[in-house]
């Protein structure tokens, strides 16, 4: 009898919900990938793991992966994510969400995690649209692009979820897209090891949606021009890393550093509140 | 803290005393008056008993926070009022959706919109019910005196806990800064449900003959899916008719079928009453010292309180109303409690409304003049 060989990474799946919802070519299967062979090469505790997202096509993944996990309302992983994390500090809670879900309706949670140092590794698949909807415009659209919300091209500059969670505060901050599936990887374990927020933005391609109106004819074009203007910029600044479709968007490590997290301030206050008197 | 006390303090007050004694370890709010002294209360508690306490960026992620906390295993509740309350009506429905325990106060506030902050008003009785999109049942519980607003907020942990559902624990800008004496004693906690089958067996969201789901919380082992997508017993969503309407009968009839085991109300000299006031929280007060004077003076008048507004208890008021030929909803709103009277009651044209609209709660003398205009037209 033929013998069938099980996936390296099977035991991480709920094969049950298998085949998945995305698209031929989409990049979000890259970003599973990478996480889930970073879990596997930490050899982290599958029951110590919690996956958590709102609504969208990044925001399915909890679905197929098999650890606690939690697909809440559109933008609100973060809260829900943060709730998970204080409650169950011993466990790793990590964030899937598309750009619309965390930098858009998400916006403002993004930037207080960042700022109160959560304790979440929050991992955000850019692929310059809104994709469960349908294709429209997006905080991160560049402003060359068409969708079927800004027919005429958006109506403003796009925003820099790198420069933004930065600027907040966030200790760990790195952006990568699908055309490096093992630099991404490498991130993902060391924000794994990091104390505190860590957030990577994964610039991908969403070829059906974003892809085809924008004249990309196909997956391989669309990567091609991820593969480009993605470019790897090691020791700079988050706010020296450009986001620019037509020159650059740049990729790397831009903060790493060590600074008390949200559950370590908290674990603070109870030492002092233990000590007052009524 | 097992011993028993008695201390003075407001209806805000009051809650913080139930949550901890509960076993609340977890709460994240906004400020909004008038509920904010239970923030700063908990703010003060709950690092003292090693819970954690957290000021959200805004109400969504308050509500969404204490989704979290609770699905992760800890007791966790939120204090908000009207325009917070509307924000949270989003994350009260994913509550509802992935059977969620939590206990969210709503101090009412003269509305609609920004409205006047610190006073009462009794405009969001139909919103603790109705408040989220689509199909779902709650329970909501409307304490009239400190001393129940501590016993209550105990009860809607326990509740929230025994049925794995939001509770909503509605008060009033009244009840908020009511200061009296409560005894503080130790009540009984439940705790909800752990799964008692071995991981790959078990499900999630499958009922038993209490229709009530064992959800495992995050962290034990089990790999459960906590979805706002409309799901299966194993947690799983599938775009399917039968999937679709088995999930919103599961979640609707574990509030509806237990609903007898749920509701509480109190019943005052309605045995012999030719005229039932009904009336809820602080201003069933003002309808109690009521109706205790119009009886002195031989007035045939009773009292039908109800303490759980959702579910409401509809079999309870058609008894108290039996030998009524009067049934007089006294509300401080246009009305809204007078719907659920009377969808309970058959004969809907002895169903009569007194609308207080002043934010000062009336006095006894000034509600019997409205009730008798009521009576004799």
């Amino acid at each position: 009898m033929e013998e069938t060989l099980a996936h390296p990474l099977e035991k991480y799946l709920r094969t049950e919900k298998l085949p998945h919802m995305w698209c031929p070519g989409c990049g979000i299967g890259t970003v599973v990938q990478a996480f889930l062979r970073a879990v596997d090469e930490l050899k982290i505790e599958q029951d110590k793991v919690v996956a958590v997202s709102g609504i969208g096509c990044t925001g399915r993944i909890p679905q197929y992966i098999k650890f606690d996990g939690a697909h809440v309302l559109h933008g609100r992983a973060i809260p829900v994510a943060l709730g998970i994390k204080l409650a169950r500090p011993d466990l790793k809670v990590v964030v899937f969400g598309g750009d619309g879900d965390l930098a858009s309706i998400g916006g403002n949670h993004l930037m207080h995690a960042a700022r109160r140092n959560a304790d979440l590794i929050v991992i955000m698949v850019n692929n310059f649209i809104y994709g469960l909807t349908g294709g429209q415009v997006a905080p991160t659209t560049p402003k060359e692009a068409t969708t079927y919300t800004s027919p005429y091209g958006p109506d403003s500059k796009p925003l820099d979820a790198v420069k933004l969670v930065s600027a907040a505060g966030g200790t760990f901050v790195a952006r990568w897209s699908t055309a490096y599936p093992v630099l991404l990887k490498e991130s993902i374990k060391r924000a794994f090891s990091h104390r505190g927020f860590s957030f990577i933005e994964v610039i991908s391609q969403c070829p059906e949606l974003f892809g085809r109106i924008n004249n990309f004819k196909s997956t391989y074009e669309i990567y091609q021009k991820i593969k480009k203007v993605g470019t790897i910029r090691r020791g700079i600044s988050p706010y020296d890393a450009k986001y620019d479709w037509n020159s650059e968007i740049s990729l790397g490590e831009f903060v790493n550093f060590e600074a008390p997290s949200y559950y370590d301030q908290l674990r603070e206050i109870i030492e002092k509140a233990k000590g007052v008197k009524e | 803290m097992s011993d028993s006390r008695l201390i003075f303090v407001h209806g805000n007050g009051a809650i913080v005393e139930g949550a901890i004694q509960a076993g609340c370890r977890f709460y994240a709010g906004y400020p909004i008056t008038p509920s904010s002294e239970i923030a700063e209360e908990m703010s003060k508690r709950l690092p003292q008993v090693g819970g954690i306490y957290v000021q959200g960026e805004d109400e969504l992620a308050s509500i969404n926070m204490i989704v979290g906390a609770s699905m992760a295993g800890a007791k966790a509740m939120t204090a908000t009022s009207g325009p917070g309350f509307s924000l949270m009506q989003e994350g009260l429905g994913l509550a509802v959706a992935t059977e969620t325990p939590l206990v969210i106060v709503n101090m009412m506030r003269a509305g609609p919109s920004t409205g006047i902050a610190s006073k009462a008003w009794q405009g969001d009785i139909m919103q603790s019910r109705f408040g989220s999109h689509s199909d779902y049942e709650i329970i909501s519980v409307y304490p009239w005196s400190v001393q129940e607003a501590f016993d209550l907020t105990i009860e809607s942990f326990n509740l929230a806990e025994k049925y794995m559902t939001p509770v909503v624990l509605l008060g009033d800008a009244i009840l908020a800064r009511m200061r009296e004496r409560l005894y503080i004693k130790q009540e009984e906690i439940i705790d909800r449900k752990r799964p008692s089958e071995p991981e790959g067996k078990y499900m999630p969201y499958k009922r038993d003959q209490s229709l009530v789901p064992v959800i495992a919380s995050f962290g034990e082992g089990f790999h459960v899916l906590k979805d706002s997508l409309t799901h299966n017993e194993n947690g799983y969503y599938y775009e399917n008719p039968e999937v679709q309407a088995k999930y919103v009968r599961g979640i609707t009839e574990k509030i509806k079928k237990n609903a007898a085991a749920i509701e509480k109300y109190e019943s005052v000299f309605t045995e012999d009453a030719e005229v039932v006031i009904v009336a809820a929280g602080p201003m069933a007060r003002v309808a109690h010292s009521m109706i205790i004077d119009a009886r002195k003076r031989g007035k045939k008048w009773g009292m039908f309180r109800p303490v759980t507004i959702w579910p409401f208890p509809e079999e309870q008021l058609k008894k108290s109303v039996q030998k009524a030929i009067y049934v007089i909803v006294v509300e401080m709103s246009t009305g809204k409690l007078v719907y659920p009277v009377k969808w309970s009651i058959n004969d809907n044209d002895r169903v009569k409304l007194v609308s207080w609209l002043s934010y000062e709660a009336p006095t006894p003398d000034e509600l019997e003049h409205l009730c008798e205009k009521e009576v004799n037209g």
